[in-house]
């Protein structure tokens, strides 16, 4: 019981401190807890196909389907956050400015909150997928499984409140910097996720390695410790990474942070007038 | 627009095809889940080639067959078999092991050939 627990409470506990990082990103922005909501099941409602055409999926594109499938899902992702973020970076200013001054939430339009949703769902059906395989197999077994069962619930509800507590703690960043540390914490998010994407796209056979395992820190901090992997969901850590995989990390990181910056400054020079401040809006160019 | 996405979506599609023909020929080795442990747990393989391993589940239940050494991550559903393509490596020791399953752990071992 306690192994299955553990074995769900991974699982879930990656799409959790995804989705609650977002959850706080996109602070202040009005009904974003119906979208997320919808995103949720949405991507329970994909993780059930997914596991349910598991074997199908398994033997398609000559044994790569799986990889093909999971480099999508990653890269929608990585779409999706870095337009959440570049969004962000032009409107987070006068997000916090009408939040400090109206304190409630501010409406913006359904843009971002599309982002949002894809995101959730995409970190739900890729995480979830695994969880129903895994829970559902047990169940099939028959009542000697209980307890494995049991276990698998007790780490759903476990990672979800490590989510909801990790939410709550990034509520205690003073309004001020709230959105440049969610920012920042997206930013790299989404550079792990694009080099995890390599990983699958040269599992596929698409693209070249470009050095496997360029180097080893596997002896300072392995992956596959509570901390490693921790550090692989929310910042990319890999221990042995290809040169592929820091590809995609650095252009990710470099590419998406030179676009907020850009958007940002653009923003800021639009928001200088008081007439701007005051409405909040910024015009597009 | 439109005519380049016309030209581009055949050209991804023969791309496809080209690569998963260049993966047919890789050399396959036979890895093994029989309950709930991987046989054999050292699993040889040629150095600089790229080979296939067919991750075989003789388990009712699934697994995952995961490396962190290797990036590689794939569900093997019960009472089925899964290829994962894997290298070309340099030679060495690679870990794996099955996310579903703690307990179950291996090694690829990549060994020189005599022509290298």
């Amino acid at each position: 019981m306690f192994a299955a627990a553990i074995i769900v409470f991974r699982e879930v506990l990656e799409a959790a401190l995804i989705i609650s990082i977002v959850l706080g990103a996109s602070r202040g922005i009005a009904a974003r807890g119906r979208w997320v909501a919808a995103g949720v099941a949405a991507g329970i409602a994909g993780a059930s196909i997914v596991a349910a055409s598991a074997g199908v999926i398994a033997q398609s594109f000559s044994s790569t389907g799986q990889p093909l499938l999971d480099a999508t899902i990653l890269l929608i992702a990585v779409a999706m956050l870095s337009w959440h973020n570049i969004w962000m970076a032009s409107h987070g200013r006068s997000l916090a400015a009408e939040m400090k001054a109206l304190g409630n939430d501010v409406k913006t339009g359904n843009r971002p909150l599309t982002a949002l949703m894809v995101i959730t769902m995409m970190a739900v059906m890729r995480e979830g997928s695994e969880v129903v395989l895994f829970l559902w197999a047990i169940a099939a077994d028959g009542a000697t499984r209980l307890g494995m069962l049991t276990g698998g619930f007790v780490g759903l509800l476990a990672g979800s409140l490590a989510g909801v507590l990790l939410y709550r703690g990034l509520l205690f960043i003073p309004v001020r910097h709230f959105f440049s540390v969610t920012s920042w914490l997206i930013l790299l998010l989404t550079a792990g996720l694009a080099s995890e994407a390599a990983g699958f796209l040269n599992q596929a056979g698409l693209l070249p390695a470009l050095g496997q395992g360029l180097w080893n820190s596997s002896a300072i901090l392995s992956q596959e410790s509570a901390a490693g992997r921790l550090l692989h969901v929310l910042i990319g850590y890999t221990a042995r990474p290809s040169g592929l995989q820091l590809l995609f990390y650095f252009v990710t990181l470099f590419g998406v942070y030179a676009l907020m910056r850009q958007v940002g400054r653009t923003a800021r020079y639009a928001q200088s007038g008081p007439a701007a401040k005051a409405a909040g809006a910024i015009p597009q160019r | 627009m439109k005519w380049s996405y016309m030209r581009a979506l055949p050209l991804a599609f023969i791309g496809l095809a080209v690569c998963h023909s260049a993966l047919a020929d890789a050399p396959k080795v036979l890895l093994s889940i029989r309950h709930r442990h991987f046989v054999p747990q050292q699993l040889q393989v040629p150095a600089k080639t790229r080979v296939e391993v067919l991750v075989k589940n003789e388990d009712s239940i699934p697994a995952e067959f995961e490396s962190a050494d290797l990036s590689r991550e794939v569900v093997v559903p019960g009472k089925s078999t899964v290829s994962v393509y894997v290298g070309p490596l340099s030679a060495g020791r690679y870990r794996f092991f099955n996310d579903f399953n703690p307990a179950a752990k291996g090694w690829v071992v990549s060994v020189p050939q005599r022509s290298d």
